[in-house]
């Protein structure tokens, strides 16, 4: 509670005070739990009547927790809600809805196989007879959709949508059902930076109309350039809030983390500046992918002719907007889906066969979903800390019950596990808790080569500079690194040469040295490969 | 505490969906005019009352064990084997071929041993079908081993039926060797109860998967893919393989079961002495959390229901016992969700 003091205090919270503006909604004294982690504990946040008003923290503060309790997802454990004035609390999404409250999720919530038209209606169907009117539901939704200046194809299949338009799509399916206060989580994560800017259009026109807009981000730029006043959020507790005209990115980034922090565009002047590194560089490549290519489920093609070499002693980040074949890259080099043509070669050899031939071949990979690939949820730290080696850890196929024990209590120890119990469920710990297990276990393999696919996603600061502390180190032991993060100021802050990733190809490969936001966002974005073209 | 909370976690469930399944009985019996007090105690009393109705209990439960274990140890691996019906129809009929075919003289400790792997090869043979179309082709197990049971059961009938029956019967020869010993042997109160030493091999059968699932990697890897085959597949783990070996190990798992009518009870194979253990090994799975000990108490749960139901027919229909048992079914898949639902909350409380 100190820090919450100190900030009332420091007057940060007055900056913030309400001058008059209604109060469309504010949740206050909120608390919510889940099984041991504390995601908002007396959490408060007062938005006013038709601003753009900025959610921000770092991962794992609380504040989607938050926005879901306001939205009606979560009931909370204490505190109340109220909408213009009346108490709400405990609400159902139903009844937030109805009430015109609409949450736009970080993951989309549409029917792929359905057309845009088809999915913003669904629930509010317009009808001839009892048939489906689709041309009045698409002359409707357009109509919707011109109205706040949100370009969508109306009659197009959400499962052939952009990342971007598919969020635009989200965003019309709230507004046709009458949103008046908007919550977007984390909107920007899966967009270029072209799509961000007609993003912000979008909410300045619905702002413009009298829509309320939340916006959930970590980003400091964002807030700054887009809302009116800004509420943060530090380890699920509101800690400060102000209006964005009467304050500096420095002073936010000191709420979030409560002390004094270096800012992105101060890196190259901090140690996390990459060095050059050519001392450290082999002459013979670690990894090496000839022209392959790699297919969706679907069969469309992800990875299009893709070549790349990365030499031990160097971090090759990748960037790109997500969904131009970076999951899909990673799992091809991880031996856990197959390359319809080309060949991938570790430290000169072909690479064949399953994940296990690719372990053994000396691959450690951080895999981008732990929830799904990286742990088995309802084992508990010291089998998970196996998983993928539990060849060295069972002898004529009987597991080494000691030596599995072992083993995790020393790394639990390394890596600051927590809480450090062996026999604790992994499903169980905090989103950074659980990362470190993946960690532990890939970092202390025999390896070569370490595929890091978003290693920090969903983690919290502390354990984001162990996991950076320890991929730099890989590097300067001479190994290989190839990463893939959807955070640019990550891939930025690590890599030693930068490849961007755009439509299943490599549009530019640059050194650190050269690579700036600007150039990297043209070749995300392809501006850049279609003009060379 | 941890193991103390997981102890808590697992047994809950199925406690509390026996407490449902006894109030809503008592209702149903109240219903019929009868004191649900009256009609406990006789159900007790048939079964675990008295020598002969225990070894009944003891003879039932332990195909329901081998069944139990087979559908347990594929759901351990995800796969649902709704197959075990036709698997101990093809474990019994192999048993009883292979104690046909071997030679009179032969001595027990050798012909039980072949007896026993004739009926797990014949299910696994069954089991390995849906395994192989699931791990080559991605078909679902549960419409493959459904179909699976009406082709074996079909063919066995005809087989039988046509070709290798006593005139007259729908029965094979007895075997000429093979024959389990009945426990009224060594428990002369047992007498005229089938129970035979099947019930120590369902045990250490029971025992063996306790140590394959958590002991050997070999159950490490299964359980995962069961959790999480992205995961397993992660791991190192071939899915589709640990699908298929699954999927057999289940088939002979419930082959084997087909040993304690066909080599401890008749001595020859009949047509329909399934009779529906195999599907009810889906329930005992279910009630014993897919865990081997829990099967093997759930095992003689329904034993007992199905035993102690016979006793209670002066009072009661018998058929309130397909209805309990099947309440119990209901109220067991209700509460594992509630349960856990309920012990998080406590936890946060306490917390």
């Amino acid at each position: 509670m100190s820090d919450h003091d100190d900030a009332m205090t420091g007057g940060v919270m007055a900056g913030g005070a309400m001058t008059g503006a209604k109060v469309a909604i504010a949740a206050r004294g909120i608390t919510k739990r889940f099984g041991a982690l504390v995601a908002n504990n007396l959490a408060d946040i007062v938005v006013a009547d038709g601003e753009i008003h900025a959610l921000v923290g770092e991962n794992g503060a609380g504040k989607s927790t938050l926005m879901r309790v306001l939205s009606g997802m979560y009931a909370p454990d204490a505190g109340t809600i109220e909408y213009h004035g009346r108490d709400v609390t405990g609400w159902s999404t139903a009844t937030a809805i109805g009430e015109g409250v609409g949450m736009v999720h970080q993951h989309f919530m549409l029917v792929p196989t359905l057309t845009v038209a088809e999915n913003v209606v669904l629930g509010h169907e317009i009808r001839r007879g009892p048939m489906l009117d689709r041309a009045g539901a698409e002359r409707a939704v357009a109509e919707v959709a011109a109205r706040s200046g949100l370009d969508v194809p109306v009659g197009r299949r959400v499962s052939e949508l952009t990342v971007g338009e598919a969020q635009r799509a989200e965003i019309v399916k709230t507004l046709y059902r009458g949103a008046r206060l908007l919550i977007l989580d984390e909107p920007t994560a899966v967009l270029s930076p072209p799509e961000v800017q007609d993003l912000w259009k979008v909410l300045r026109r619905l702002r413009a109309e009298g829509t309320t807009v939340v916006v959930i981000t970590h980003k400091l730029d964002e807030v700054m350039e887009i809302s009116d006043r800004v509420t943060v959020m530090r380890h699920g507790q509101t800690v400060a809030r102000m209006s964005t005209a009467d304050t500096t990115p420095r002073d936010i980034a000191r709420a979030m983390v409560g002390r004094d922090v270096v800012l992105a565009g101060d890196v190259p002047a901090v140690s996390a500046a990459p060095t050059a590194r050519e001392d450290a560089v082999a002459s013979k490549p670690v990894l090496e992918l000839r022209n392959i290519t790699v297919a969706r489920k679907d069969g469309t093609p992800a990875v299009s002719g893709l070549s790349l070499d990365v030499f031990g002693g160097e971090i090759v980040g990748i960037a790109g907007v997500e969904g131009n074949g970076q999951t899909e890259l990673i799992e091809a080099i991880a031996g856990l889906s197959s390359v319809q043509s080309g060949d991938i070669a570790l430290n000169g050899q072909v690479l064949k066969g399953t994940a296990r031939d690719r372990y053994d071949a000396g691959i450690a990979h951080v895999p981008e979903d732990r929830h799904q690939r990286g742990l088995v949820l309802e084992y508990d730290i010291s089998d998970n800390l196996i998983l993928g080696r539990q060849r060295e850890y069972s002898r004529r196929g009987v597991l080494d019950r000691d030596a599995i024990r072992q083993n995790a209590v020393e790394k639990i120890e390394q890596f600051d596990i927590r809480p450090a119990t062996p026999d604790a469920i992994a499903g169980r710990l905090s989103g950074g808790n659980q990362q470190k297990i993946v960690i532990a276990r890939e970092m202390t393999r025999t390896f070569s080569l370490l595929l890091a696919a978003q290693p920090t996603r969903g983690v919290d600061v502390g354990a984001i500079e162990m996991i950076h502390r320890r991929i730099r180190a890989v590097r300067d032991e001479g190994k290989a690194v190839l990463l893939v993060s959807a955070d640019l100021a990550e891939v930025m802050a690590l890599s030693d040469r930068i490849a961007v990733l755009y439509k299943g190809r490599i549009a530019a490969i640059l050194p650190r040295a050269e690579a700036t936001e600007e150039i990297l966002g043209a070749f995300m974005t392809g501006v850049v490969a279609e003009a060379a073209q | 505490m941890n193991w103390l909370n997981r102890a808590v976690e697992a047994l809950l469930p199925p406690l509390l969906a026996l407490l449902v399944a006894l109030v809503l009985g008592d209702l149903l019996i109240m219903s019929v005019g009868q004191n649900p007090g009256e009609v406990y105690r006789l159900l007790i009393e048939g079964s675990w009352g008295n020598p002969w109705g225990f070894a009944q209990v003891i003879f039932k439960a332990t195909t329901l064990a081998f069944t139990g274990l087979a559908v347990a140890i594929g759901l351990r691996a995800g796969v649902f084997n709704i197959g075990a019906e036709g698997q101990l129809a093809a474990g019994g009929f192999m048993a009883a071929i292979a104690g046909l075919w071997l030679p009179a003289g032969m001595p027990l400790l050798l012909a039980i041993p072949v007896c026993i792997l004739a009926a797990a090869a014949g299910g696994a043979a069954v089991g390995a079908v849906p395994g192989v179309l699931k791990a080559k082709f991605g078909a679902h197990e549960v419409i493959v081993t459904i179909m699976m049971n009406f082709i074996v059961l079909a063919l066995l009938n005809y087989v039988v039926a046509s070709h290798l029956n006593v005139p007259e019967t729908l029965h094979t020869p007895d075997i000429q060797t093979g024959g389990l010993t009945r426990l009224s042997e060594f428990v002369p109160a047992f007498h005229g109860s089938a129970a035979n030493t099947a019930f120590f091999i369902v045990l250490a059968a029971a025992a063996a998967l306790w140590w394959l699932l958590f002991r050997m990697r070999a159950g490490y890897e299964l359980r995962a893919v069961g959790l999480q085959p992205q995961a397993a597949e992660y791991g190192g783990v071939n899915v589709r393989r640990v699908w298929f070996a699954a999927l057999t190990l289940s088939g002979a798992i419930a082959g084997i079961g087909g040993i304690n009518y066909v080599l401890g009870y008749k001595g020859y194979y009949e047509e329909g002495f399934a009779g529906g253990a195999g599907y009810l090994g889906i329930a005992v799975a279910l009630v014993g959390r897919n865990h081997p000990v829990g099967v093997i108490f759930a095992a003689l749960l329904f034993a007992t229901m199905s035993q102690g139901g016979l006793a209670i027919h002066a009072l009661v229909p018998k058929e309130i016992v397909d209805v309990l048992q099947a309440v119990l079914i209901i109220a067991m898949a209700v509460s594992v969700p509630e349960v856990r639902r309920l012990l998080g909350q406590v936890r946060r409380d306490v917390a």
